[in-house]
This record gives C-alpha cells, sequence and structure tokens, in this order.
C-alpha cells in the first residue's frame, strides 16, 4: 500500500505580485519502505515538493495551488496545524544539505536532540530521554556519544553533522524520511559512510525514504525508483533499471549520456544537452524541455505533454517516446 | 624565453605551504596547518593534470601556491625554467599573463559593478594591450569563442546563470593566450547538462590554443575525463600519481582505491567491491606520522605510523607512496 500519495500537486510563489507556478502538476507514490529518488537539476521543483510534503514552504510567498498530498490517506495540506506538527518530525522527518543550518549553533548537541522527545514524548523521563539520545548517536555511528552530547555543531565535521541530523530524524521512528541533497556538501568517501548508515536505519526500521538528489550516481545505487524532474514538471517516472537501462525521455536521456564516466576514455567529447533550463519567467508554454531536444517537433511547442504509461511501472510525459525509443 | 624543448612548462618541487595558527592576545604563532607539504609534479605544454583528493588534502593549496597568490613555505615552482618563488612584482605581473586561474564560483570572481565587457577588458587594459577600438573587437570575439553572444558584454554578470558566468570567467581567463590555466574546481557548481558544457569548452580551447591546464576538483570522474595525469593528495602530500586510464584501471595506493571505489556509479547492474573508510580525515594540524593514511588504511601495517614512505616511481612516470603496494 503507498503510504504516501502526491496526486497532481502544483505550488506556486508570489514573487513581487506575480504567481508563478513552479511545481506543476506531479503526481508520485511513495511504497511503506522503500527509497525513491527524485533527480533534476537546479530549479526543477524537487526540493519544493519535498518542502511542501512537509508543510515548510515558505511563507506567506508559497503555497499548494492544487492537487493532494495524502499520507496514509489524510490530506497533508488540509490539516490543522497542530495535527501537522504531529507528523512533521515524528512520522515524517526530513534531513537537509547543509546540517549547519538546520542544528542549532548555540545549543548542544544532545539538548537538540532531546527536543524531538520533548515535543513528541513530553511524558518520557530525563533519564529515557538521554539514554535514548545516547543510543541514537551510536546508532548513527559517533564514536564517544557521551561526550559528543555535551558538544556544539561547529565542534563536529561536516559528515558527523550530518549523522547528528539522521540521528535527529529517527528520533521519532518516522514512517518516512525525506532526504534533500544529504550527502553532496560531503566528499566521497564520507558520502559513501552516510548512504550505508541511511540503509542500515531504513533495514532496522523498515521507513521509507525519498532521496532528493542531482547526483545520478547516488540514485542508481541507493533507489529502487526514481521520478526524473525538469523544470517544475515530472519528466519520466520508473523502477531504477529501466530508467538507466532504457530511458524514454529525451532529458533523462541527455542526462544520462552527459555524465563523465570513470569507464570512458579521458578527454574525449562529452554528449551535452545544448542551451540552459528555462527560467520560472520564461517557461515555454508547450513541454519545457522542447527548446533544448534534438526530437522537438511542432505540437512539442504547441502542447505540454501528460504522463502516459509507457511501460509497465514506467511512465513518461514526452509526446513523442515511442517514435524516438525505436 | 627559455629555447630548452625538453624542458617541462611547469616543474613544482618540494611545494610546501604551512598556515600559521595565531593564538592568544599577542597572535603568537600556537602550531602550523600543514596544508601542502612536499609535492612534486611537473608538467608539459598542451597536458592536463588532475589533482584529486578530498576536502583539506591541500589541492587548492597547491594552485594557488603555485600562483603565488600564497607565498610558499619551501619548495621551487619553475615556469619555463624560471624560478617563480624568486620573481619580484614586475615579474609576478607579466608571469600572470601566462598562468591564469578559474575558480569554482563565478560570481565571487567577477566584479558585480562591472559589465561583463569591462571585466573580460580588464587583463588588455592591466597590461596594456590594444587601443579601446580593439580591445572591444577582441572582447566580441572571446565572448563568441567561449558561446555567448557579443551582445553580453554590455550587461552584467548577475544577468546570466551560473554556467554562462563560468563561460565568462573563462573568456578573461583566456583572453591573453596564457599557457597555463589553473582550474580549480571549475565545474563542481555546475549543473550536470552545463557541467558537460563547460568541459567540451575546456578541451576545445585546450587543443586549440596548446594550453595546459591543473584542474583541481574532488570529483574523480570529472577530473579523469579532463586530465592525461592525475596526482592523488590526501592531508597535503600526493600519495599517487599516473596515467587518468591507470589511475582508475589501475590503482595502486590504498588511498586511490578506496577513493575511487566509493564514487557512485551512475549504473544501477555495477556489482562493486566497496571499501568503506572508517572516521574522518585527520586534522591537518598534527597529521599522522609516518604515513598520513596509516590511521585510516585497511591494510596498515605496524611500522606504517612510525616510516614515513618515500614517493616511489613505478612503471610509465607514475609514482606511488606506499611502504606495502606491491603486495595490496
Amino acid at each position: 500500500m503507498s503510504i504516501l500519495e502526491i496526486d497532481e500537486l502544483s505550488v506556486a510563489f508570489d514573487t513581487e505580485g506575480e504567481i508563478v507556478t513552479v511545481v506543476d502538476r506531479v503526481s508520485f507514490d511513495l511504497e511503506a519502505g522503500e527509497t525513491l529518488g527524485v533527480v533534476g537539476e537546479s530549479g526543477c521543483g524537487k526540493s519544493v515538493t519535498a518542502l511542501s510534503i512537509m508543510g515548510l514552504l515558505p511563507k506567506p510567498s508559497g503555497r499548494i495551488q492544487g492537487g493532494d498530498i495524502r499520507f496514509k490517506g489524510e490530506s497533508l495540506p488540509s490539516l490543522a496545524p497542530a495535527r501537522m506538527r504531529d507528523i512533521r518530525g515524528n512520522r515524517i522527518a526530513m534531513i537537509f544539505q547543509e546540517p549547519m543550518t538546520a542544528l542549532n549553533p548555540v545549543q548542544r548537541i544532545g539538548r537538540q536532540l532531546a527536543e524531538t522527545y520533548f515535543l513528541h514524548q513530553p511524558d518520557l523521563d530525563d533519564d529515557l530521554v538521554h539514554r535514548r539520545c545516547l543510543g541514537l548517536l551510536d546508532q548513527v555511528g559517533i564514536p564517544a556519544p557521551e561526550q559528543r552530547l555535551t558538544e556544539y555543531p561547529h565542534q563536529l565535521s561536516g559528515g558527523m553533522r550530518q549523522r547528528v541530523m539522521i540521528a535527529m530524524a529517527l528520533a521519532g521512528k518516522p514512517d518516512i524520511l525525506i532526504a534533500d541533497e544529504p550527502t553532496t556538501a560531503l566528499d566521497v568517501t564520507i558520502q559513501a559512510q552516510i548512504l550505508e548508515l541511511l540503509r542500515e536505519a531504513q533495514r532496522e526500521t523498515g521507513m521509507a525514504i525519498i532521496f532528493i538528489t542531482h547526483d545520478l550516481g547516488v540514485i542508481a545505487e541507493l533507489c529502487s525508483r526514481a521520478v526524473v524532474m525538469y523544470a517544475g514538471r515530472m519528466a519520466e517516472q520508473a523502477p531504477i533499471r529501466p530508467l538507466f537501462a532504457g530511458p524514454l525521455h529525451p532529458y533523462t536521456r541527455g542526462l544520462l549520456a552527459s555524465i563523465p564516466r570513470l569507464e570512458d576514455e579521458p578527454k574525449t567529447v562529452l554528449t551535452t544537452i545544448p542551451g540552459v533550463v528555462p527560467g520560472i519567467d520564461e517557461l515555454p508554454s508547450g513541454c519545457r524541455f522542447a527548446n533544448r531536444c534534438p526530437h522537438v517537433k511542432d505540437l512539442c511547442n504547441r502542447q505540454a505533454p501528460e504522463l502516459v504509461v509507457g511501460e509497465p511501472g514506467h511512465r513518461v510525459a514526452c509526446h513523442r517516446w515511442r517514435e524516438i525509443d525505436a | 624565453m627559455s629555447d630548452a624543448a625538453d624542458q617541462p612548462l611547469l616543474r613544482v618541487d618540494g611545494l610546501t605551504k604551512h598556515f600559521p595558527i595565531r593564538a592568544g592576545i599577542l597572535l603568537r604563532t600556537a602550531g602550523h596547518v600543514h596544508a601542502v607539504d612536499d609535492v612534486s609534479f611537473q608538467l608539459d605544454p598542451g597536458e592536463t593534470l588532475g589533482l584529486v583528493g578530498e576536502s583539506g588534502c591541500g589541492k587548492s593549496t597547491v594552485g594557488k601556491t603555485l600562483l603565488r597568490l600564497y607565498e610558499p613555505t619551501a619548495g621551487g615552482v619553475f615556469f619555463e625554467g624560471r624560478d617563480v618563488t624568486a620573481m619580484g612584482r614586475a615579474e609576478l605581473r607579466a608571469l600572470r599573463r601566462d598562468i591564469q586561474i578559474i575558480l569554482q564560483d563565478p560570481s565571487e570572481s567577477l566584479n558585480a559593478r562591472h559589465t561583463v565587457g569591462k571585466i573580460i577588458e580588464e587583463p588588455f587594459v592591466i597590461h596594456r594591450l590594444g587601443t579601446a577600438d580593439e580591445r572591444r573587437g577582441w572582447v566580441g570575439e572571446l565572448l563568441e569563442r567561449v558561446g555567448l553572444s557579443p551582445a553580453a558584454a554590455s550587461r552584467f554578470p548577475h544577468e546570466f546563470s551560473g554556467g554562462q558566468r563560468q563561460r565568462i570567467g573563462i573568456a578573461r581567463a583566456i583572453a591573453l593566450r596564457p599557457k597555463l590555466i589553473v582550474c580549480d574546481e571549475a565545474v563542481s557548481a555546475l549543473d550536470v547538462s552545463i557541467q558537460s558544457q563547460i568541459i567540451n569548452l575546456l578541451l576545445d580551447l585546450q587543443r586549440e590554443m596548446n594550453l595546459a591546464l591543473i584542474f583541481i576538483a574532488h570529483d574523480l570522474a570529472v577530473v579523469k575525463h579532463v586530465s592525461d595525469r592525475i596526482a592523488v593528495m590526501y592531508l597535503g602530500e600526493v600519495v599517487e600519481t599516473a596515467t587518468a586510464k591507470d589511475i582508475y584501471a589501475t590503482p595502486r595506493h590504498p588511498y586511490t582505491q578506496a577513493l575511487i571505489s566509493a564514487i557512485p556509479m551512475p549504473d544501477p547492474t555495477a556489482d562493486r567491491d566497496r571499501i568503506v573508510l572508517v572516521g574522518d580525515v585527520p586534522s591537518p594540524i598534527d597529521p599522522p606520522s609516518g604515513c598520513r593514511f596509516h590511521t585510516r588504511c585497511r591494510y596498515a601495517r605496524e611500522d606504517c605510523g612510525q616510516r614515513k614512505p618515500e614517493v616511489e616511481p613505478v612503471r610509465n612516470g607514475a609514482s606511488v607512496a606506499c611502504h606495502y603496494w606491491r603486495g595490496l
């Protein structure tokens, strides 16, 4: 059963009196216990989608314009704030790219970890909270946890801070963890540690993960399915293997072809996607990838393609996917 | 200009850079950050040397020190045979016609108050080249060369996207037809589809101008793609040097092996032996004794913490600094 359903979600921002739709009719489901990747470049709407789920859109400029987000059947956008607070950080937790911006710099690690318990389980006694916090730090592989509890975020390395963030997220034993580029600022060897940690935590708790990244390598490694977004819309959605072996959308194809790979011959010409992502004030009316697409036809400029089922479990938003796939 | 054809364009010899740490009210030197320690390499005209390693390994410091943006603590930098570390102000200014640098965030290196035209024209003005009309023509040509419209000259940096700004930075860097460009994380902040455009542009310019590049980045796949040879750094030292192909196919140093195995591959069918390094990189203020990698090395033996491994030449100009690489 789907634990989370994103149904035709549209999000708009009010920029100096002008309403700009930055996420346009995005739909996907998250199954309990799975890891779903959301991949795309800057400005594709992947982070805004995540913030909408958490009810954390910047106010008053951002708002959900249409569609629904259902967590276990319950519509999140229409929830009372008190009920949403109950879910956020407890049932659905989120970690960010730069833990330093999410951690409080003037509070000790222990205090911040304990906060989840104070908020969501106020009747726990202090001793038990302390032991739980130690257990969490231990679970996320932080050495000398007793000492770390008394330290401040700046005393930790980037990798350790991300571990603390994950510990805080795990405190409420969430059903869903949303990870927004959590390893992007980390070195590869530390990234490998954090990915391993997330996999372990998932094995232990059975939580589902939405992993947001621009890195197709991380998607391939960690996720069972992925959603590809471009300029606020979904381009493609598929299980990982078919997505990498037979991408249907020209954007996904271009993206996969333009990554430098370790097995490539050095100093060869890379495949590129020409041009740049259109700005939010200059979005084309038809397919948003039309101005960069090698397969563009008249229809693409006139009409936005719907997301259709290409192959079982594989959906694509392209007028011409069938022709170019041949 | 030197006439020795067999002489490398750049020879870095035992380059060392320590930053003092000042503490107390008298700001006495309380210790040193060993940012770069005894780094040596050579570079031929038209060649690319990749410098890879994780945060704090000293790769950016190497780039900045060889341009004398930082003063080296010890060691020599020889550009076409001339010792850069001994140059006076006038000589350095002349040198910077030949060596340029491109940084990660072009918005920090491009003056926000100047038009793109003025930014690209600046090197010509500094070096007193051409008339105003000629310079305007050159700016237009440079903009076209990096894939921008000459009309961009009258606009300001903030009107451009990150990838376009990096193109502006490149146009400025190639303005004086340098022989060497240091690219310090030049494509790291760009989206994948833009990154590949900029990499292709750099490779094109290199062929066209016989440019040598020092390509500093943490993404090994990107570095491998642009480099002829790669030097892997760890805690201020070069632990391994080899051709771009060999370093991936047959990494010799345990750190290089771990680094390569940690890169997520965009291939869900890849079945790899992942080496997950334990712990963080130790502090460069008080680096581990002996081999600096021994605290995280899975092959470390007792003497690795006591004896420092020498940089040992192996086949094809490659080298490795590990006591036991042969037996791995």
